[in-house]
């Protein structure tokens, strides 16, 4: 079932490792996130297969926001 | 000078003149000294003080400014470059007879160097970045076979955020304090000490609390470090404020860590114990004024304690929490200090450090100061963004923090969570 990776903090998109049809495993950075200096990734909640990214580089996500999503 | 997100800013009301020089970005506004320059020049300043962020460090900035025939309030050029190459400080200590830790003089070439010097220092080790600062870069390794995967997410990490991924190795000590000292000196040669400020309570190698005088230090340590530090600041010609950081291992030997060539955040503490104005004094170091002070009449009167109230969740491992601020209320009263960047209504945005405001209580005795802090912290309401003021609570409250049993690693092992 897809499931949505949200993002857990406000922020700037300041890279995307993973693209669409990568395998991740639980843990790994999905997107990496910058706020007030620090890098923070986002990480694949479980295993899986990237179905999406709903970001790009330098766009401001909000807590909560939606910024993959996961097959 | 304030970027486009500081416009409301208290700081760019309260000032005589204020100019914007660019959008929120850091790299558009506040790290971008062509824009600095400009404003400097249209609001016909002789002298730019750049605080403790962004270029305050950067040599080539100061030289840009000198070269603009603005003074630049700080040390020379020169000094901030010697200091800012983490390997060439730790040579140029060394011939200066500071102790730093046992470890690599050059840029590791590459892992099986680094290996070999491990071998020599003994595990664990750290890899620290050569250009580094704030923690980035610095891995510990335990055993040789974990070092050459940190080596290579070392350099890629050093890479990414200075532009070099020179590396450099040294003995980990297991939980030393940090102890840092207070120089200072004017442009004719004359370099004093202002004392130590004990700085253990961290996370992400960034501190948390800061006092003076250091609890539990020895006489004979406290004396060695002090020595040190003004050697090591005469070594280098080092003019105007600056810090010569140390870690003290267990049993109160000292190693020099690096150099801060400006202002500190903490500096409020010191000047709490000392009674001196730092600033004031930077500003007359810079005009070319003697030191007004012989190293006898700066003592230190009283105990200060700093508490850094950073918009952070402790709850989820200090994770950054931007937002607005719904509502500030600030304690005051004999013996507080406070030194903020917001009220109530400001926007606390995702683009600059998280740091809101710095909390200072002082008093007659240690005692007195910590008795203070806990109340005041008690006083601070702040909502609309987490902040560290609970968790800077447990920490003063603390049997630990009392006795002055601090270490650096305490956080990361998990010390004072709810």
């Amino acid at each position: 079932m897809p499931e949505e990776i949200k993002a857990h903090i406000t922020g700037v998109v300041f890279q995307i490792p993973a693209k669409p049809g990568d395998r991740v495993a639980a843990g790994d950075a999905v997107i990496v996130l910058e706020s007030m200096k620090m890098e923070i990734p986002v990480e694949a909640p479980r295993a899986g297969a990237v179905k999406e990214i709903k970001v790009q580089e330098g766009q401001t996500v909000q807590e909560g926001d939606v910024v993959a999503i996961l097959e | 000078m304030y970027s486009e997100a500081d416009r409301g800013a208290p700081h760019v009301r309260d000032a005589d003149q204020a100019i914007e020089i660019g959008a929120a970005p850091a790299r558009e506004s506040y790290l971008n000294a062509e824009r600095i320059l400009e404003a400097a020049r249209q609001a016909r300043a002789d002298a730019i003080h750049p605080g403790y962020g962004f270029l305050s460090e950067s040599w080539r900035f100061a030289e840009a400014v000198q070269r603009a025939g603005i003074v630049f309030i700080g040390p020379r050029p020169d000094a901030i470059r010697k200091m800012g190459d983490k390997i060439e400080a730790r040579r140029l200590m060394t011939a200066a007879g500071v102790s730093v830790l046992p470890g690599s003089l050059d840029a590791l070439a590459d892992a099986a160097f680094a290996e070999a010097v491990a071998h020599e220092v003994g595990y664990p080790v750290i890899l620290k970045a050569a250009a580094g600062g704030g923690g980035i870069g610095m891995a510990r390794v335990a055993k040789p076979a974990d070092l050459a995967a940190a080596f290579a997410a070392a350099t890629r990490r050093a890479q990414a955020a200075f532009g070099t991924g020179d590396l450099y190795v040294e003995r980990y000590v297991e939980r030393p304090r940090h102890v840092e000292v207070q120089v200072f000196g004017d442009e004719r040669g004359a370099v004093v000490h202002m004392h130590e400020r004990e700085c253990s309570i961290q996370r992400r190698h960034q501190k948390l609390v800061e006092e003076s005088p250091a609890p539990r230090l020895s006489a004979a340590t406290k004396e060695g470090l002090t020595a040190a530090a003004v050697a090591g600041a005469r070594a280098i010609g080092y003019s105007n404020a600056g810090t010569m950081e140390f870690l003290v291992d267990e049993a109160g030997g000292f190693y020099f860590l690096e150099m801060n060539a400006r202002l500190q955040v903490e500096h409020p503490v010191t000047e709490e114990v000392t009674g001196l104005d730092l600033v004031v004094a930077q500003l007359r170091a810079a005009a070319g004024e003697a030191l007004p002070w012989q190293q006898s009449e700066i003592v230190q009167r009283r105990a200060a304690i700093e508490c850094r109230v950073y918009a952070e969740d402790p709850a989820k491992g200090f994770l950054p929490s931007p937002g607005t601020v719904q509502k500030l209320e600030l304690p005051s009263g004999e013996g507080i200090r406070i030194e903020s960047g917001v009220e109530t209504g400001s926007t606390v945005s995702v683009h600059y450090d998280p740091l809101l405001l710095k909390l200072v209580a002082h008093g007659a005795t240690r005692l007195q100061a910590i008795e203070r802090m806990i109340d005041a912290l008690d006083r601070t309401v702040i909502e609309g963004v987490r902040t560290t003021v609970p968790f800077l609570r447990r920490v003063v409250a603390s049997p630990e923090f009392r006795e002055g049993r601090v270490h650096t690693q305490m956080l990361e092992q998990g010390a004072f969570n709810a």
